[in-house]
């Protein structure tokens, strides 16, 4: 049933339709309304979960990943700064393989001290051995949630899956969204029976000190089964098509790519904006596309090379830096097609929309502009140069 | 699509106020979109809410720069912000009228409308919250749906007295700009 939902109530609805036995987490700004929806639903008896309210995102962090590690469904909310207090726990809980869902709700990371929407947060913690999907609007938010749950505890998987959804935009949006029934919830996502689980009947260890000559292969087993994830996404969507009528690519999402000859590459709720771009576009005879990328990790490198390599000029959209260097997205843009045969003969990098600054169609436009056959490395879109002059004597 | 810009000041309601304009346009079928923009992020900060609504979902995320409509729920703004920025040749501004404070002049295809929402809201209901009564006027001015849509959508919100007591303030901000014209 269609309901006029705000973000963070919708991923309460579909949290709540999953039935996580443990929710943890720590109600301080940064945090979104998910948690607080929640733990109203199990005050008034609609979720028979445990909501665990701990003294830090360390602790919440600690205690999903505790629950799951107990073979319990566990879910958890942060962002931000709240992210990067967790952000040992989270090392933890992939590396132990626990099938923790978590919701980011994007946000930008101090100093200065920002409470608005960019990439920084999840983008940052890329290398923790979680999933990572981001969503464009609050139906693919809602639908990557229940979808995270499969993909998670997929027995070939064991692993967490964090669902980025954009601060504000999505977050605090109030948008038409279809929440999945809970009978259709049921018939997609089968209680969670764990592979191994901390049990006094029959002891184990999960995550004990292992040395030089273990230690590569729980690794490597990691990063094979995250590059494995590439072949399941495809197969969660399409049986969630089955059950929703919904359907997703889940790794990569191409809008007017066939002919087009400047693509822009993008991750969330910019992707909305960017479509509006290019129908305007499109309308002129302009031949722009967009490339989303949805499954940042595993990172659909197959996918991101089809739907580029004939692609004459690409502008790749970072909402978040790697200071020092080249920008997150686009370096891994680049290295798709490092040694390759075919591929685009630009790739640009643009830097949009950080700490909340508003991404307009303009500054959308402003990208496509630059985007010519001289290549740029970490432009910076709607930079305020009065600003930038002002400095210490 | 239509683009509604609410000017406020955090805590007076300008996201339930989006949020029952959207539920609104959403009963008749509309897919709006609304969202907040915090400045401070405090009480009593200026703030901005939006509301974007098409006959197709909104994929368009940035703020609203050219409303065709605005709210302004608290007059004094007005005096540090420029709350009229941008609107359309034929737009319309829904005032929360306070002594002393000047309606700035229009151009000749706006209407600027000031109607004296806190005191409606103090006799419908008791509290100064004109929010409801700014919606009434709003189906008035601008007859993008009818009172008793918004009269649901107040319902789906809130129950027993407030319910009552907003319904009646939308009525009464409806009657009065149905008197202006």
């Amino acid at each position: 049933m269609k309901e006029f939902l705000e973000g963070s109530l919708a991923v309460a609805e579909i949290v709540k339709r999953c039935k996580p036995g443990v929710i943890s987490a720590y109600p301080i700004t940064p945090q979104t309304h998910i948690v607080e929806e929640l733990a109203n639903f199990v005050a008034n008896g609609e979720l028979g979960s445990q909501v665990v309210n701990v003294e830090s995102e360390h602790s919440a962090a600690s205690v999903v990943l505790g629950a799951s590690a107990t073979g319990v469904r566990a879910y958890t909310a942060t962002s931000s700064q709240g992210l990067f207090y967790m952000q040992e726990v989270v090392f933890n809980i992939a590396g132990m393989r626990l099938p923790v869902v978590m919701t980011c709700a994007n946000r930008a990371i101090s100093a200065p001290i920002n409470i608005w929407n960019d990439q920084q947060d999840s983008v940052s913690l890329r290398d923790s051995g979680w999933m990572q999907l981001f969503a464009e609007d609050l139906q693919e938010t809602v639908d990557l949630h229940l979808m995270a749950f499969r993909l998670a505890e997929d027995k070939s998987m064991m692993v967490p899956v964090m669902v980025c959804m954009d601060g504000f935009s999505l977050t605090h949006g109030i948008e038409t969204v279809d929440i999945p029934t809970q009978e259709q919830v049921d018939k997609f996502l089968p209680a969670y029976k764990p592979l191994y689980k901390l049990d006094v009947e029959n002891p184990m260890t999960l995550g004990p000190l292992v040395d030089p000559e273990y230690y590569m292969e729980a690794r490597y087993a990691l990063q094979q089964t995250l590059n494995s994830a590439l072949n399941l996404i495809p197969k969660v969507t399409g049986e969630f098509a089955k059950v929703t009528g919904r359907k997703y690519n889940g790794l990569v999402e191409g809008y007017h790519l066939d002919d087009a000859e400047k693509v822009i590459v993008a991750m969330g709720s910019v992707c909305g904006t960017a479509k509006e771009v290019i129908d305007e576009f499109r309308a002129k005879g302009k031949k722009i596309g967009l490339l989303k990328v949805v499954s940042y990790r595993p990172f659909p490198v197959q996918q991101i090379y089809e739907a580029l390599k004939d692609v004459p000029k690409v502008a790749v959209l970072d909402r978040a830096l790697s200071l020092g260097s080249y920008a997150p997205l686009a370096s891994e843009i680049k290295a798709v097609f490092f040694g390759k045969k075919k591929q685009p003969k630009v790739i640009s990098s643009f830097i949009v929309g950080l700490g909340g600054r508003d991404i307009t169609k303009g500054s959308i436009r402003e990208m496509l502009r630059l985007l010519t056959t001289k290549e740029l490395n970490c432009e910076f879109i709607d930079l305020k140069p009065e600003l930038v002059k002002e400095q210490y004597e | 699509m239509k683009e509604i810009r609410i000017h406020a000041r955090a805590g007076q309601g300008a996201i339930t106020t989006a949020s029952l304009l959207g539920y609104a346009y959403f009963l008749k079928g509309a897919y709006p979109y609304a969202f907040p923009s915090f400045g401070a992020a405090r009480m009593g900060a200026p703030m901005n809410a939006f509301m974007r609504v098409d006959s197709k979902p909104v994929r368009l995320r940035s703020q609203i720069y050219e409303p065709d409509y605005v709210l302004i729920m608290d007059a004094t703004l007005m005096r540090g912000f420029n709350c009229f920025a941008g609107l359309k040749e034929a737009g319309i501004a829904i005032i929360n009228a306070k002594e002393d404070i000047e309606i700035p002049k229009v151009n000749a295809r706006q209407r600027a409308i000031a109607l004296p929402a806190n005191e409606i809201a103090m006799k419908a209901f008791g509290r100064p919250l004109g929010n409801t009564a700014l919606l009434g006027a709003y189906v008035a001015a601008t007859g993008e749906f009818d009172l008793d849509t918004l009269y649901k959508a107040i319902k789906h919100r809130f129950s027993g007295k407030a319910a009552e007591g907003n319904i009646e303030a939308a009525k009464q901000g409806y009657e009065f700009v149905k008197k202006l014209k």
